[in-house]
């Protein structure tokens, strides 16, 4: 069978044109049909235009043969976005009784420059579903070799929380949240894969199980760096709808107030208050004292607990102007109903 | 602050593309006639349009034929139920879609369906509720959505979930209090938004952050000047064009975003847009209403 894992050489050596190759010997290129007037002619490039003629000519013909498979490599080297080359390469590889390991070996070829094409992550999964659970670990491995170059890849963590599902592995995977997060624990992908692991894992017995220890990590991160919006709404997703959980959790209003006692980065610790308040917290002194101080002097007086949700709209339109019209809802939204 | 060099990036999108967005009223630039048969030239046997001449057909490609033939009116050169039987054999048990016969499954192929059933005026063809519910299926902890159940919030997937529910009249299944204020949250210190925490602000975002929050009635919640200010300092006021972010390179993908996000943020000389349909609301009235003046 032709290999398969020549486009990623192919792109460094000088073009040979397909006309001059032995192995398209008898193929009728078949030029773009563009109709009679273009109204954009786009400037092709020689090994491009040479490149997709000869496709055509295949595709139409519907010629499922090894040079089909080069040529499918050439093609996708040249424009990975161009999705009936994939197709077609996958009607070649089931004719022919592909090797699906030298496959995924060309995938990672094409991924090495292509890391966020569509084409690419549909094509491997095809590919992994062929090999089944035994591919689980591999392709885990592939995913994360991409995220050590983009942690935040949004096509290789959709393809890794398929393999989870699909395929197995769940193991090692809130090890490798942790480990991602200790490398930049402002990664929102790696919070929500963790989310999704403390979930959906079989290993871990599912959120309710999971909950305590996840809150006091979600604190030690939030303690870390406060402006920190993921580990907020990890916190807040921890709990869900148990509205009554979240507000007897005195863990959570302990660290909104040592937030607010730093006097810095607290937004989210007054919005989480803010929150609490509307489902009926009653802070103590030392919370209520935290927030007073937070007030610059002409903003007045705090008094009741609907008071102390004004004030907190009230500072936060101005510690976050660009987002003054929502404070000013949140204030009214919390006026209205105390 | 700058102003929209509209002329500029007429005269751009005419040297790059044949398909083109009406925002800047300047749609009869274009012959329509040649982009019609064009389009019709995509079409597949199934019913289906490719991205171009001989190219497999696929939902997105079919979702723009359809908005490109209703620019122009000329929806009525369609085999209405030819197109239909290839979007509705597209939809899976659970309610999801896919984008063609090989099989891949992403929110976004459920908002082209349903846009492109929803202009042809055959939803009722799909389970609708089916459809629904696997959408709702994708809501994550923070009110927002992803491409697949679990994954994380991403605006484009958000805007496709959320204008999928929008035609279909499933607003109520969004919190649009906890949805809002993430999406309001995108704003950054530019005035540009991002797509999720913690990532850089693209112009795109001007476009699904913003239809969203106009979908969900929250659109006052993030600050329009600084917004319209990053937008125009995107653009190439030289050769035309909008770029992702200022000076970077322009290309067709974010000149089509950041005109579509200024005609959100009402700037003047431009057509209003519907954020679900993602085309002019004198077409959208059209295709609905019956014929209207442009």
């Amino acid at each position: 069978m032709a290999s398969s894992s020549s486009s990623e050489g192919e792109g460094r050596r000088a073009w040979v044109p397909l006309a001059s190759r032995p192995e398209f010997a008898g193929v009728t290129p078949l030029p773009q049909d563009d109709g009679p007037s273009p109204v954009v002619a786009i400037a092709y490039r020689d090994d491009f235009r040479e490149t997709m003629d000869y496709f055509r000519s295949l595709y139409s013909s519907r010629e499922l043969s090894p040079r089909s498979l080069l040529l499918t490599s050439l093609a996708i080297s040249v424009n990975p976005a161009n999705y009936t080359v994939w197709h077609f390469r996958r009607q070649v590889l089931e004719a022919l009784g592909a090797d699906w390991t030298e496959e995924l070996e060309f995938t990672e070829g094409v991924a090495k420059r292509n890391a966020k094409n569509y084409q690419l992550w549909h094509h491997r999964r095809w590919v992994a579903e062929k090999l089944g659970p035994d591919a689980a670990s591999r392709e885990l491995e592939f995913t994360r070799k991409i995220f050590c170059l983009d942690a935040k890849n949004y096509h290789a963590w959709s393809h890794r929380q398929w393999v989870l599902q699909a395929l197995g592995g769940w193991e090692d995977e809130l090890d490798y949240c942790a480990q991602l997060l200790e490398e930049d624990v402002f990664n929102n992908s790696a919070w929500n894969q963790r989310y999704f692991v403390i979930t959906k894992s079989p290993s871990l017995g599912g959120l309710n199980a999971m909950r305590d220890s996840e809150v006091d990590y979600a604190i030690e991160a939030i303690h870390a760096n406060p402006e920190n919006e993921s580990p907020w709404r990890y916190l807040r997703g921890l709990y869900n709808d148990e509205n009554e959980a979240w507000l007897n959790d005195s863990r959570v209003h302990s660290a909104c107030l040592r937030v607010l006692k730093a006097k810095r980065n607290f937004k989210f610790a007054l919005s989480t208050l803010l929150d609490l308040l509307g489902l009926g917290f009653k802070p103590n002194q030392e919370i209520k004292d935290a927030i007073t101080s937070l007030r610059t002097s002409d903003l007045g007086e705090a008094g009741s607990d609907s008071d102390l949700a004004n004030s907190i709209c009230s500072i936060l339109g101005l510690e976050d102007p660009m987002r003054a019209n929502y404070w000013t809802w949140r204030k009214q939204q919390a006026s209205s109903s105390s | 602050m700058g102003e929209l060099a509209g002329d500029k990036h007429v005269k751009y999108i005419l040297s790059v593309e044949k398909k083109k967005d009406n925002l800047l009223g300047k749609l009869d630039t274009v012959d329509s006639d040649e982009v019609v048969s064009w389009i019709l030239q995509c079409q597949h046997e199934s019913g289906g349009f490719g991205g171009n001449i001989g190219h497999d057909p696929h939902l997105l490609y079919t979702l723009s034929a359809v908005q490109v033939l209703a620019l122009f009116d000329k929806l009525d050169v369609l085999d209405i139920n030819k197109v239909t039987n290839y979007i509705r054999a597209l939809q899976n048990e659970d309610g999801s879609f896919s984008g063609h016969i090989w099989g891949e499954v992403d929110t976004r192929f459920s908002y082209c369906a349903i846009c492109c059933l929803a202009i042809l005026k055959r939803l009722d063809s799909i389970n609708v509720e089916k459809a629904v519910r696997y959408i709702v299926s994708c809501k994550t902890l923070d009110g927002g959505f992803g491409c697949t159940p679990g994954a994380e919030s991403h605006a484009g997937q958000i805007f496709c979930c959320v204008g999928a529910l929008a035609i279909t009249g499933s607003l109520h299944h969004i919190d649009k209090d906890l949805l809002g204020w993430w999406l309001c949250e995108r704003q950054v210190k530019s005035g540009g938004l991002n797509g999720r925490p913690e990532k850089l602000s693209d112009v795109c975002y001007s476009w699904w952050v913003l239809s969203s929050l106009i979908m969900i009635d929250r659109v006052h919640w993030i600050d329009k000047e600084k917004l319209i200010k990053f937008i125009l300092d995107c653009q190439d006021t030289e050769n035309g064009g909008i770029s992702d972010r200022p000076d970077d390179a322009v290309d067709i993908f974010h000149t089509y975003f950041g005109v579509a996000g200024l005609s959100l943020l009402e700037y003047p000389g431009l057509k209003a847009t519907d954020p679900a349909y993602a085309l002019p609301v004198d077409v959208v009235n059209r295709i609905f209403f019956g014929r209207c003046s442009t």
